[in-house]
């Protein structure tokens, strides 16, 4: 056996985007040494492409704002199936960590008495996204970075050694979350990884492991999602013996770029829309005016003037439909491409150019002119953009306890960001992913530390078994032992097309059920799959150990979509159109059995009624079943 | 796991070296143009001016001097075409005859080669140290500009202050240029607008310098304390990106007008008035 | 359209490696980092490239296509003739761990020579207040991607391994930049520059300046400000003896 670099940390955080190094540093703070191991180099996270803001009821611009509205709007954004108590503390904690960002370094764009300038979103009532041009994820993440360097360089004065408390493993990807002890004693114990350049596998001993792998686009053809998406943070949660909430609700941001096709997918940043700009069909009709659903009605302007005005005086007006949630714009998008009134290159055409003057454009929105004139040729300050819907996000992850992250049914797993889910319902709110990494980054952190202490004070150190560590080492290296296998490449581009095609923005049940068919034989082939080459920087080895966790995560994917027989955010049924009130109630949950998939229906947490104060009984009446009302009535009084 | 194949062993690499390529570059575009452009042009400058700073004759011809001459400092200089007839120098030291451009040239000549656009220029054409972006310089050792002479760079600061002196100098000299060759005011003539041009070009070549930039606001921590100094960064801001083509067409202009005055101090030409 | 395109990738590990001849079609629209993509699919698997967002905000994919430091993402191939033969290496100023893909740690190891943002003592978060024209200049620094073409193109380090001791290289200066403009940094941060990270040795070449896909006005606006700023507290006695007799206001206020 060769040798195999091996670390002890308090806790390994599987992921170096915004929730894991914010993870990081809550747990180094509560004086734990910390590993972020990152399948890219340090800094290049999924996060950087966050482009218009981080969500935060600080009401620097509309001082009206408060945690209590954006409770409200995350709620209705993800049609009343959050997790409650995480929109209530998402809510809540948003401002404090934005804050903190500023006191790390970050330099958001200012109001002019100095605070943190706000901005426009889709259904955010009001001004409330903390940004920095359109790279807000950027400076996030560097934020983040320069902050662990900051702590490292604390730890250099202390100990002499930069790495004393947070080392970081860049190009360093996991393969496997280890488990020791049975039954009530059942636990996290480390991880195996292996360096991306080198080839050689590296086992981490850790008490606590930190899922902040992020999401699963990557399975779909479409999408603004990196290679990095392959939904390994889900995978080894199932794999460990956790459960994932929800994985129906995937987002399709309505506005990727379709032209041309090599960048077709890559997002354009919601704040296009924010600043002014609008969506035209092939006829110049603003068509989202046609799209408005009946829950939305009071909230949103039914004539162009009214939607206008609103710019300028968002008080009295109502918002253009152009900021209608993602979900049904994406929807809106998708049907007047299907009913031919779409652009040339099959999207639709969003507009800025003839509302606001060039040199506003290019200091508002400078990454999207960028953008637009270097991949597509497009100056976006004269002529229209084209676009259509992409895969972008999921709602659906691993199942979290609320206040604590830890993973359900996993001792010592926690998991935050994209990769946890609840907070988001069926539909995640633009601007409420990066409050999100850091409201439950932290949290993670905060409670993998004390668990840790816990979990010493009991004598519970982690090992790993030399078996168990041949095992996975094993598993890893065997698709280097088929003579006569396909190229991973072929089965991955298969399973895209496969999950656009079938269980993309629309559904309908026997094309899930053809994918689900279609995954299974996708399985057997895998089974055989040939990687060529040697093990240093090797990407298609790399591939070939993504990609059984791909199938597994879009297997889960399509089985809750098969499943959850309504339509509500980022799930559309063809053949269950409507939004149901008994669906509302129902959490989809799956977990490995054996090597299958089983999912259950567990009831969805009913809010507090004091929360639910904060909602009309009318409004509620649009979500909830009138029983459940009543018992929120009946609660308050 | 049965199979005939071998798994393949992780890299053994200790050390990694960079990529062995071999050659200076693989650009395919024409990179060694610039560098060429540069050291002609330059070459011939230097010629021309180093020809007519030791030539000591043709440089004035009333009201018109030439910009390599002045202000004329030496006791041999005529006496209209000093300033106010202040001549501290001598015209000969150790038995040699030191032409009156001699004792003012080291201060545009320092303020040109401190620039921070000239460094570019003759690190790029004449050290090629690079030639050009992503071709290898020739040279073994490199320490940039950390030590002996090249850390006298930093000085830049201090030409540019003298610079603006030679400014008002020069613009003091296209006013007097108004007058006719008796001395009356209320005339123009070609020359006045050459030397008019010049010392505008001068004014546009030291105003957008970066020494000038920073003195003007760029030290500052906090703009918005200093709303007038913000004003003036904010306008330099805007002419320093075009830095190195006042820095060019400020050359030409300097050599163009002391081209013209030799003509005509030499009678090759005459002064031609417009009124 | 759609042609065949001749490619030269620089193919080896460890320094050692030479130049292989792939024929691999092209599609329009494409950027070099797609139709490396293909000959991965179709020709290589193993060929490794270092890439993320394809979108040119991540700064994973750089390297030298015909000789010039680029992100392949956002090279066009529209800017070639179909005719061209296009050679892609990897960065010259790294080490090559394999292909394309360099090891680029020592741009890291330089970041944290910088001494973190230190914003006064009892400041605390939320009671942050900045003005958007003092925080502007080093906003724009705060565009910078980490793709480190400036870093590799800097002939600094480029041509001469040993100065890289000494020399910290644009992307990190440009960060002490950022860091001595910041309103609310207390840190006097134009000695570090000069004397432990190698302000010195740059040149204003401005190499950095034109390899930047952000186009960021490094040299213009970073690193000679910089230098200017070093210039008054090491090399200017006037400003010297002003600050030492009181004469001369902090700029920093």
């Amino acid at each position: 056996m060769e040798e195999i670099e091996r670390y002890r940390f308090d806790v390994v955080v599987i992921g170096a985007g915004g929730a894991g190094l914010r993870a990081a540093v809550e747990a180094r703070a509560n004086g734990k040494s910390a590993a972020i191991l990152s399948k890219s180099l340090f800094g290049k996270a999924h996060t950087v492409m966050a482009e218009g803001g981080i969500a935060a009821s600080m009401g620097n611009v509309n001082d009206r704002d408060n945690w209590q509205v954006h409770f409200g709007d995350t709620m209705r954004g993800g049609k009343f199936l959050n997790h409650y108590r995480m929109a209530e503390l998402h809510a809540k904690e948003a401002p404090e960590r934005v804050w903190e960002l500023e006191a790390w370094g970050a330099l958001f764009d200012r109001t002019k008495d100095g605070k943190i300038s706000q901005r426009n979103f889709g259904g955010h009532e009001y001004p409330r996204l903390a940004h920095v041009g359109d790279r807000t994820g950027l400076e996030m993440i560097r934020t983040l970075q320069q902050r662990i360097v900051g702590l490292q360089q604390e730890d250099k004065k202390a100990t002499g050694d930069y790495e004393a408390g947070l080392k970081v493993f860049a190009e360093c990807s996991v393969t496997k979350i280890f488990m020791t002890g049975e039954g009530d004693d059942r636990r996290v114990s480390g991880v195996l990884a292996y360096w991306r350049p080198s080839g050689k596998f590296v086992l981490f001993e850790s008490e606590a492991v930190i899922l902040a792998t992020g999401g699963v686009g990557k399975s779909f053809k479409v999408t603004s999602n990196s290679w990095e998406y392959t939904g390994d943070g889900h995978a080894m949660a199932l794999e460990s013996g956790g459960s994932l909430v929800n994985m129906e609700f995937l987002q399709f941001h309505p506005t990727g770029m379709v032209w041309p096709p090599s960048v077709k997918g890559i997002l354009v940043t919601e704040s296009v829309r924010g600043d002014g700009g609008v969506l035209t069909n092939s006829e110049g009709r603003r068509f989202m005016f046609d799209y408005i659903p009946a829950v939305f009605k009071d909230k949103y302007a039914t004539t162009e003037e009214e939607a206008d005005r609103w710019y300028t005086d968002p008080d009295n007006n109502k918002r253009p439909p152009e900021l209608l949630p993602r979900d049904e714009v994406a929807r809106a998008i998708n049907s007047e491409v299907k009913a031919g009134r779409g652009s040339p290159h099959g999207g639709v055409f969003l507009d800025v150019s003839k509302r606001l003057p060039a040199d506003v454009i290019k200091a508002k929105l400078p990454s999207m002119w960028h953008q637009f004139k270097e991949l597509a040729d497009v100056d976006i300050t004269l002529e229209p953009m084209e676009v259509g819907p992409t895969c972008h996000y999921v709602m659906g992850g691993v199942e979290v306890d609320p206040d604590t992250q830890a993973a359900v049914g996993v001792t010592g797993l926690f998991a935050a960001g994209e990769v946890g889910g609840g907070l988001h319902g069926s539909n995640r709110l633009g601007g409420n992913s990066l409050s999100d990494l850091l409201v439950f980054g932290r949290r993670a952190g905060l409670y993998a530390a004390e668990y840790v202490d816990a979990a010493k004070a009991a004598g519970k150190t982690a090992s790993v078994s030399e078996a168990d560590l041949q095992e996975a080492i094993d598993w890893a290296l065997a698709p280097f032992t088929n003579e006569n296998g396909e190229s991973p490449y072929a089965i991955q581009f298969d399973l895209q097309d496969t999950m656009n095609a079938l269980v993309g923005i629309i559904r309908t049940a026997s094309e899930v059920q053809e994918a689900l068919t279609k995954i299974e034989s996708l399985k057997v082939r895998m089974g055989n799959m040939k990687v060529v080459g040697g093990r240093e920087y090797n990407p298609g080895w790399h591939l070939a150990l993504d990609l059984p966790k791909q199938l597994l995560v879009s297997q889960c994917i399509a089985l809750a979509a098969l499943t959850r027989e309504e339509s509500r955010g980022g799930h559309t049924r063809d053949d269950f159109p409507e939004m149901s009130s008994e669906w509302r109630k129902v959490n989809l949950i799956e977990r490995l059995d054996g090597d299958s998939v089983a999912i259950v229906r567990q009831p969805l947490p009913l809010m507090t009624a004091e929360l639910a104060t904060l909602f009309d009984t009318s409004e509620l009446g649009k979500y909830m079943t009138q029983e459940e009302i009543d018992s929120l009535v009946q609660r308050t009084s | 796991m049965s199979s005939s194949l071998d798994i393949p062993p992780a890299s053994s690499a200790v050390t990694r070296t960079k990529a062995k390529i071999g050659v200076r570059t693989l650009r395919t575009d024409k990179w060694w143009v610039m560098p060429l452009v540069t050291v002609i042009v330059l070459v011939s400058f230097i010629a021309y001016s180093t020809w007519r700073a030791f030539m000591n004759k043709y440089y004035f011809s009333e009201p018109l001097i030439s910009p390599f001459y002045s202000p004329c400092l030496s006791d041999a200089c005529p006496p209209e075409a000093t300033l106010f007839g202040w001549t501290p120098f001598p015209s000969n030291m150790l038995g040699f005859t030191i032409s009156p451009a001699l004792f003012i040239l080291v201060f545009p000549l320092g303020f040109r080669l401190t620039c921070y656009y000239y460094r570019k220029a003759y690190f790029r054409s004449f050290w090629q140290s690079p030639p050009a972006c992503a071709v290898a310089e020739p040279h073994k050792k490199y320490t940039g500009e950390t030590r002996f002479p090249l850390i006298l760079n930093n000085s830049h600061r201090w030409f540019f202050y003298a610079g603006l002196v030679f400014n008002v100098i020069l613009t003091y000299d296209a006013l007097i240029a108004f007058r006719n060759a008796d001395g009356a005011w209320g005339h123009m003539s070609v020359g006045t607008l050459v030397l008019l041009a010049n010392a505008a070009f001068l004014w546009m070549y030291s105003l957008s310098c970066h020494s000038c930039r920073h003195a003007m606001g760029g030290r500052l921590k906090h703009f918005s304390k200093h709303p007038v100094r913000y004003k003036a960064w904010t306008w330099i801001s805007k002419i320093n990106p075009h830095h190195p083509r006042f820095a060019w067409i400020s050359l030409f202009g300097v050599a163009l007008a002391d081209f013209y005055v030799y003509l005509v101090a030499s009678d090759t030409i005459t002064n031609f008035y417009f009124f | 359209m759609g042609y065949k395109a001749k490619f030269k990738i620089w193919r080896g590990d460890n320094g050692d490696g030479e130049l292989v001849d792939y024929a691999v079609e092209v599609n329009e629209g494409e950027v070099v980092l797609d139709v490396l993509h293909r000959v991965q699919a179709e020709q290589a698997n193993d060929l490794a490239i270092r890439w993320n967002c394809k979108a040119g905000k991540c700064g994973s994919c750089s390297a030298e296509v015909n000789g010039k430091p680029r992100l392949m993402c956002m090279t066009r191939m529209n800017t070639f003739e179909e005719t061209d033969t296009i050679t892609v290496t990897p960065l010259r100023a790294f080490p090559v761990i394999r292909d394309l893909v360099t090891d680029v740690s020592f741009n890291y190891e330089k970041a944290r020579e910088v001494p973190a943002f230190s914003p006064p003592v009892g400041l605390k978060p939320g009671e942050f207040r900045m003005e958007q024209d003092d925080v502007q200049r080093s906003q724009e620094f705060r565009k910078c991607i980490e793709c480190f073409l400036c870093q590799n193109t800097c002939h600094a380090v480029r041509d001469h391994e040993e100065n890289k001791q000494y020399f910290a290289g644009p992307r990190v200066l440009m960060r002490v930049a950022e860091l001595d403009m910041h309103p609310l940094d207390t840190l006097d941060r134009k000695k570090t520059a000069q004397d432990d990270l190698g302000l010195g040795y740059c040149n204003i070449t401005k190499c950095c300046t034109e390899v930047c896909p952000e186009h960021i006005k490094i040299t213009d606006n970073a690193l000679i400000p910089l230098k200017e700023r070093v210039a008054d507290v090491k090399y200017d006695p006037v400003r010297w003896l002003g600050s030492k007799i009181g004469v001369r206001k902090s700029d920093n206020a």
